[in-house]
């Protein structure tokens, strides 16, 4: 379960960005975090993920606040989580297959072989087995994404995804198969999501419950059809 | 037009600050979390990309100084001395400082764009992400591979430049090899030598801190990561000027001043 209370958070510059954020995902279910662009959902998940701390508030994470905790103790708690960050975030002097086994070569004591049919079984469940020596930059959008998302369940069985953007800038047909992916990857392994988009489709194809972010707070939060039924003006004119 | 120039200072207070946080975390990198592959290949990449530059810049500094030298010298009829006289401009200044500032172009620029492109793509965060330091895995193994290469870089420029100033000695004033040799012998004095191993190593560090900062603290996309990179190696290179005449200053009040 994640759980965020109250969270105000600014950056150096001291205009607040986020408001007094309470949200609540129980675990094996997924949430969709909506909002305009500038909104603040990426600094939320950036705070979510312990690389902001917020000036008040408390971020649980199976009832763990890790707002205080110190970097040797986030890193304990990220090993349980997934992340694909707003692009990808490849590293892009490495291969596709090198990126999927990065953190298995970095964390653990795996045999060559093992890391390479780790790698391989990655690659192939989104799809992607025949790209392991290409490079990043010579894939398109929608493959990078899919290839941090082998990444990011590649080393530790995460129990926590978390997506920043994942369709962005893809083409209606890609999105939706980065979405069904999601969709297969939460509910064949019972995890907690939290997916950040600004396509309501993808909210009503992978969520069970949404939150609409507005300047940093917290708008509405509900289930995708009932958003869809509101009849407040700003939502409406969100989903229009 | 105030407020801008304060708003100016504090970023460089800060930037400086930063700088001396990486440098001070790499050094603890070195100790707690050593990563040899990522060393030997920053080496790698610094070392063979640099050693043809370096070298070429080396031995026409020193035909132009033998050249130079050779013609003020003869008037005195003191060609004899060409040897000591390039040996000592080239160990105690132009060695060190023109294999700073070509390490400055080629490196400075790479570590600044490399490392930025990498903050503002996220890499920097995933890799936080997944419990790797990014001081460890980033900034030490580049601070480190420029802190071994460039004093060997600089004692490859001035071996070469030593040997270009003969050439020109030899073509222009029709010195022999065993004069001039005798000349260079005298110039290798301990204040010398001091210096020009000195020199490098605080050039590295210059070098390798604004490299990594400038990457690091990039903000703004790729245009972000672009302005860093130029001003990366601007501030390196005077920063490589304005240090070289300070540590000249104390090693020679240091050891004394012949
Ligand atoms: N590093 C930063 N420093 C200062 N302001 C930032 C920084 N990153 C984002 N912001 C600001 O925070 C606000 C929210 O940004 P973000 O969380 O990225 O929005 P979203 O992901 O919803 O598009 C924006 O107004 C943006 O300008
Ligand atoms: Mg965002």
């Amino acid at each position: 379960m994640i759980r965020f209370e109250q969270v105000n958070f600014s950056y150096e510059d001291e205009t607040q960005i986020l408001h007094d954020v309470t949200l609540q995902i129980p675990n094996c279910s997924t949430l969709a975090l909506l909002g305009a662009s500038g909104s603040g959902k990426s600094t939320l998940f950036h705070v979510l993920l312990g690389l902001l701390k917020p000036q008040s508030g408390r971020v649980l994470v199976d009832d763990m606040d890790i707002v205080p905790l110190k970097e040797r103790k986030l890193t304990e708690v990220r090993r349980r989580m997934g992340v694909v960050f707003q692009d990808g975030a490849l590293f892009d002097s490495l291969t596709v297959g090198e990126n999927v086994s990065f953190h298995m070569r970095e964390c653990m004591d795996l045999s060559e072989e093992e890391m390479e049919a780790r790698v391989q079984e990655g690659l192939d469940y989104v799809g992607l087995g025949h790209a392991m020596d290409m490079m990043p930059g010579e894939l398109s959008g929608g493959m990078r994404r899919r290839v941090a998302v082998a990444r990011a369940m590649a080393a530790f069985q995460p129990a926590i995804m978390l997506y920043d953007e994942p369709t962005s800038g893809l083409d209606p047909i890609t999105a939706d198969t980065i979405c069904d992916l999601i969709r297969k990857v939460s509910t064949e392994e019972c995890l907690t999501s939290i997916i950040i988009t600004h396509r309501l489709k993808d909210a009503f194809k992978v969520a069970d419950r949404v939150a609409l972010f507005k300047d940093g707070r917290v708008y509405y939060e509900g289930t995708p059809e009932s958003l869809m039924d509101s009849d407040d003006e700003y939502i409406q004119r969100f989903v229009a | 037009m105030l407020a801008a120039i304060s708003h100016q200072a504090r970023h460089t207070l800060f930037e400086i600050q930063y700088g001396v946080h990486l440098t001070l975390g790499s050094v603890w990198a070195v100790f707690t979390d050593f990563r040899r592959r990522d060393v030997v290949e920053q080496m790698d990449i610094l070392g063979a990309g640099s050693f043809g530059i370096v070298a070429l810049t080396g031995l026409f500094a020193g035909m132009a100084m033998g050249l130079q030298f050779t013609v003020e010298l003869s008037v005195y009829g003191a060609k004899d001395y060409l040897g000591k006289m390039v040996t000592v401009s080239i160990i105690r200044e132009l060695g060190p400082v023109l294999t700073a500032l070509m390490v400055a172009g080629r490196v400075c620029s790479g570590m600044a764009s490399e490392l930025g492109v990498m903050k503002v793509g996220r890499q920097v965060d995933a890799l936080k992400v997944m419990g790797i330091n990014p001081v460890a895995k980033l900034v030490m193994p580049r601070m480190l591979a420029v802190l071994i290469m460039l004093p060997v870089l600089t004692v490859l420029a001035d071996a070469v430049a030593v040997v270009g100033g003969y050439f020109a000695g030899a073509v222009v004033g029709k010195l022999s090899w065993s004069t001039y040799w005798a000349a260079v012998d005298q110039g290798l004095t301990v204040q010398n030598l001091v210096g020009g191993v000195v020199k490098p190593v605080v050039f590295a560090w210059i070098i390798g801190a604004v490299g990594c900062t400038s990457g690091l603290l990039s903000e703004g996309g790729t245009r972000g990561v672009g302005r860093a990179t130029t001003q990366a190696v601007v501030k390196a290179s005077i920063l490589i000027l304005i240090s070289n005449f300070i540590v000249g200053f104390v090693v020679l009040k240091m050891l004394g001043w012949a």
